[in-house]
C-alpha cells in the first residue's frame, strides 16, 4: 500500500538553493504551467507546497531554498532516497493566452517557476521575455534555460555584479518604456511581489503573483491558505495559486506567513541540534 | 433535560478520569469488559419484530448480533455485524445511537435501551485483537469501478462494491486514507489504530487505494469517466468562515485546519512532528455541533481554557448529548445566545467580540431564530480563535463536472438509488446531503453501491 517517491537526481544551485527530480508518474502526467505539489518528507513530515519547476517523462523538478526545517531536511537528501508523499498536481494552470507581449520575472528561488510558464506562453504565440533578479551573481539560477524558454533574457543583480545594478522591477521598467507589454508574471517572495507588481499597476497591464502562503491539506480543506483578493477571501491552493497581482492584500498575506515563525525557528534548531549530534556536526556545513 | 451518558443506570461504559484524560488523546471510554457485555446483551429481549433495525442505516441485525454476545459467541456476533457493516469498531463509537439504534428499542421507555453501540464496539474490539472476520466476496465481474474519497461514504462503497465482485480503485487526495474519521474526528473519540485497522480490513477485500491522488487533478475527469461506474464520496470539506472583521489574522482557525494539523498532522507533539499548532492559552471556538465539540476538547488538550460560544440555546445544540456533558466535565465554558461579530488585534488576535442573542419566532428548523441584540457586545480575550460553523461540499472534483446537477448549497442532486444527473455517476455521504453523520454517509454508500451492481449487470 505504501509507495514511496524515488529521487532521481538532487543538487544544489546556489547557496541554499537546491533542485530535486523525482519521480512521480500521477503529477507528471498531469502537471501544467503555474500548479504545484505538496510534499510530505516522512512520517513525522509537515505537508508543503513546492511549485512545479519543469516535467520530464515521469518525473517532476521542484527547486527550493533550505529555509526552514523540512526544506533543510529535503536538502540533504540524495539521489536514491524516497519522498513518503507527494499529491499533485495542485491548483490552478497559470492563464496562458494570446496576449502579445509577456513578461516573466522572477526574484530569486521563485525562478524556478517561470522556465514552464515562459515555454507554454512561447507555445501559445506569445513574445517572452524573461527578467531574473537576484542579489548576486552567484545566486542566479536556471540561467540557461530561461534564455532557451525566452526570447529574450534579462538580468539583474542588486550588487551589479553581473546585469543591470539594481532591482528587477527597475528592469521591467525599462522594458515597459521600450516596448508594449501585454501581460507580467512576477514570482518571488511576497515583498519583493509586493513591490515589483506596482510597476504595471498604473499602466493596467495584466499581471500575476504567485502566492506561497501556509497550506496544510492543498485541497481546499482547511483554509490555511486563505488570502484576500478584491475584498474576497480566496484559497490559494484551490483558488490559485496565481492571482490578479493588484488585487492581492499583501499584507494580510505578510502577516499570515509569520505566523509559525517561533515553530518555525524552535524546529530548525532542533533539527541542526539532532543531525549534527548524529551525523559528526558538519553535514550541513 | 438532557442525562449524561455516564449517569445512566445499569451496565454502560467506562470514562476515563477527567483530570488524567484533559492531558492525553487516549480514548475517553474505555468499553465493555465480556462479562459487562453479557450481562447487557442478556437484557435485550429479542423482538420478534426488531424496531432498532429500522433505526441502523445500515441495517445490522441487531438482535442476532447480540443474541450471539449474550450465548458468548463473540466472534459470530463479530461475523454478523460484518455482513452489513464493515466499520463497526468506528460506528460502535461515533454513530449517534440514542437517535438510531437505541432510540428506537423498546426498553427506552420501561428502563433504558439496550447499549447497541457499545456492545458494537465491544464485538468489533474483541475481533480486531482476535482475528478479522472477512465477508465472503462474489466471483470477480472484470468490472472497473471508481471510488473517489476515502472517508466513511468512500470506503462503504469501496467495500460493497468489491464485495459484490466488481474491482475497485480508490482514490484518495490526503496522504492517508479515512477522511474525517482521520482528519476530523480526534483520536480521544475515535482512536486512529482503530480506524487504520478496519481500513486494512477494506483493503484486504482486494481494493486498490490510491493515495495523493485528488481526481480532477491527479487524474482528469475523462480518465475518471472511463470506469464502468463512479462513486463520488468527495464529502464536506470547504470549510465555512464566518466573514467576521479581522477573521484573518493568525491565531484564527477553521476547525477542519485546527483539528486537520492534530488528529493528522499531530500537531500535539511538535516538534517531534513537524506541524505546528497555536496552542492558545485562551480559546474560543464557535459553534454547537459535533466538530464544535471535538475543536473545543482538542484545544483543551493542548492546555488551553477553552470557551465555546454557540448562537442559540444550550437545549438547541445539535451535538451529542454525551459529548456536550463530556465537554462541559472537562471544563470548557458554554456561552449560550451569543454570537461572534469581530476578531479583534493587529498582527496577532487578542480576543473575539461578541454579541448576545435573543431568541425569536421559530425557524424553518423549528428552532427559534436567534438576533443580535444590540448594546449588548462583549469581549472574551483569547489568542486562538476556531470558527465550528459548518462545511460545505468540496467543491473541486464535482466543479470539473459541470453537467452534474447540483443544489443551492453546492451539494450533488442524487435520487434514491445515488444516482446524479451524470451517466454512471453516483454519489452518496456528506457530498450529497451538506454535512451529516459518518453512518448516514456509510447507509447511502451502500444503496449506491448495490444500484451500481445492479446497472453494472445489467448492462
Amino acid at each position: 500500500m505504501t509507495r514511496l517517491f524515488r529521487i532521481e537526481k538532487a543538487e544544489q544551485l546556489a547557496d541554499k538553493v537546491y533542485q530535486m527530480w523525482v519521480k512521480a508518474p500521477h503529477v507528471a502526467h498531469h502537471a501544467a504551467a503555474g500548479q504545484f505539489v505538496i510534499f510530505r518528507i516522512d512520517e513525522k513530515g509537515e505537508r508543503i507546497p513546492l511549485t512545479i519547476s519543469a516535467v520530464d517523462g515521469d518525473s517532476i523538478r521542484v527547486i527550493f531554498m533550505a529555509v526552514g526545517k523540512t526544506t533543510t531536511h529535503l536538502a540533504a537528501l540524495s539521489a536514491g532516497d524516497s519522498i513518503r508523499d507527494i499529491a499533485g498536481p495542485l491548483g490552478k494552470q497559470s492563464d496562458i493566452k494570446k496576449y502579445g507581449t509577456c513578461v516573466v520575472l522572477g526574484g530569486g528561488v521563485g525562478t524556478a517557476s517561470l522556465p514552464i510558464i515562459a515555454r507554454a506562453a512561447r507555445a501559445a504565440g506569445n513574445r517572452v521575455i524573461g527578467i531574473v533578479g537576484a542579489r548576486n551573481a552567484s545566486l542566479l539560477i536556471l540561467e540557461d534555460e530561461m534564455k532557451a524558454a525566452c526570447d529574450e533574457l534579462l538580468i539583474s543583480t542588486d550588487d551589479g555584479s553581473k546585469g543591470f545594478h539594481g532591482f528587477a522591477a527597475d528592469v521591467l521598467k525599462q522594458v515597459m518604456a521600450r516596448e508594449t507589454v501585454d501581460c507580467v508574471w512576477i514570482i518571488g517572495p511576497a515583498m519583493m511581489m509586493k513591490v515589483t507588481s506596482e510597476v504595471t499597476r498604473a499602466a493596467g497591464i495584466r499581471t500575476y503573483v504567485s502566492l506561497n502562503p501556509v497550506m496544510v491539506d492543498g485541497t481546499g480543506m482547511c483554509g490555511s491558505c486563505r488570502v484576500t483578493v478584491g475584498g474576497e477571501t480566496k484559497f490559494a491552493c484551490v483558488d490559485g495559486p496565481e492571482f490578479d497581482a493588484h488585487k492581492v492584500d499583501f499584507a494580510g498575506l505578510m502577516q499570515r506567513l509569520r505566523m509559525y515563525q517561533p515553530e518555525e525557528k524552535d524546529s530548525l534548531e532542533r533539527y541542526h541540534a539532532h543531525t549534527c549530534a548524529c551525523k559528526g556536526g558538519d553535514h550541513h556545513a | 433535560m438532557r442525562i449524561p451518558a455516564p449517569a445512566r443506570e445499569g451496565i454502560t461504559m467506562h470514562d476515563r478520569p477527567v483530570d488524567q484524560r484533559i492531558h492525553d488523546f487516549a480514548e475517553v471510554d474505555g468499553g465493555y469488559s465480556p462479562d459487562e457485555a453479557m450481562l447487557e446483551s442478556a437484557r435485550c429481549l429479542q423482538c420478534k419484530k426488531p424496531v432498532c433495525i429500522r433505526g441502523c442505516p445500515v441495517n445490522i441485525d441487531i438482535p442476532a448480533f447480540i443474541r450471539e454476545i449474550a450465548a458468548g459467541d463473540f466472534k459470530k456476533a463479530a461475523t454478523i455485524l460484518k455482513e452489513q457493516n464493515m466499520l463497526p469498531a468506528i460506528c460502535g463509537r461515533v454513530c449517534p445511537q440514542e437517535v438510531q439504534c437505541e432510540g428506537e428499542c423498546i426498553l427506552k421507555n420501561k428502563e433504558r435501551p439496550i447499549a447497541i453501540g457499545s456492545l458494537e464496539r465491544f464485538v468489533a474490539d474483541w475481533e480486531r485483537v482476535h482475528g478479522m472476520v472477512l465477508p465472503h466476496k462474489k466471483t470477480p465481474s472484470g468490472r472497473r469501478v471508481a471510488v473517489v474519497g476515502a472517508g466513511p461514504a468512500g470506503l462503504t462503497a469501496a467495500a460493497e462494491l468489491a464485495r459484490l465482485g466488481h474491482h475497485v480503485t480508490l482514490f484518495e487526495s490526503l496522504h492517508a486514507a479515512g477522511g474525517v474519521l482521520m482528519y476530523g474526528i480526534p483520536a480521544f473519540r475515535l482512536p486512529k489504530e482503530i480506524v487504520k485497522a478496519e481500513i486494512e480490513a477494506v483493503l484486504s477485500l482486494g481494493v486498490d487505494l490510491k493515495l495523493n491522488h485528488l481526481v480532477g487533478r491527479s487524474i482528469t475527469t475523462k480518465e475518471l469517466l472511463n470506469f464502468d461506474a463512479v462513486f463520488l464520496g468527495t464529502g464536506a470539506g470547504l470549510p465555512y468562515f464566518m466573514g467576521l472583521p479581522g477573521e484573518n489574522l493568525p491565531g484564527v482557525y477553521s476547525a477542519n485546519e485546527f483539528l486537520t494539523r492534530v488528529n493528522l498532522m499531530h500537531a500535539d507533539r511538535f516538534p517531534v512532528f513537524d506541524t505546528p499548532v497555536k496552542k492558545g492559552s485562551r480559546v474560543v471556538v464557535a459553534g454547537g455541533g459535533n466538530v464544535a465539540m471535538d475543536a473545543a476538547r482538542v484545544a483543551r488538550r493542548l492546555g488551553g481554557k477553552v470557551t465555546l460560544v454557540y448562537r442559540r440555546r444550550e437545549e438547541d445544540l445539535p451535538a451529542r448529548e454525551a459529548e456536550v456533558a463530556r465537554a462541559k466535565e472537562e471544563g470548557i465554558e458554554f456561552v449560550m445566545c451569543a454570537n461572534p461579530v469581530q476578531v479583534l488585534g493587529d498582527q496577532v488576535m487578542t480576543g473575539v467580540e461578541c454579541v448576545r442573542m435573543n431568541m425569536c419566532e421559530l425557524d424553518s428548523s423549528g428552532r427559534p431564530e436567534p438576533a443580535p441584540v444590540s448594546g449588548s457586545e462583549f469581549t472574551i480575550d483569547a489568542d486562538v480563535f476556531i470558527a465550528a460553523i459548518g462545511q460545505g461540499p468540496n467543491p473541486l472534483l464535482i466543479g470539473e463536472l459541470p453537467e452534474l446537477k447540483r443544489g443551492k448549497r453546492g451539494n450533488v442532486i442524487v435520487d434514491e438509488d445515488c444516482r446524479t444527473s451524470l451517466r454512471k455517476v453516483y454519489a452518496g455521504g456528506d457530498v450529497a446531503t451538506g454535512a451529516a453523520t459518518v453512518i448516514l454517509a456509510m447507509g447511502a454508500a451502500k444503496r449506491a453501491a448495490h444500484a451500481m451492481d445492479r446497472m453494472l449487470r445489467d448492462e
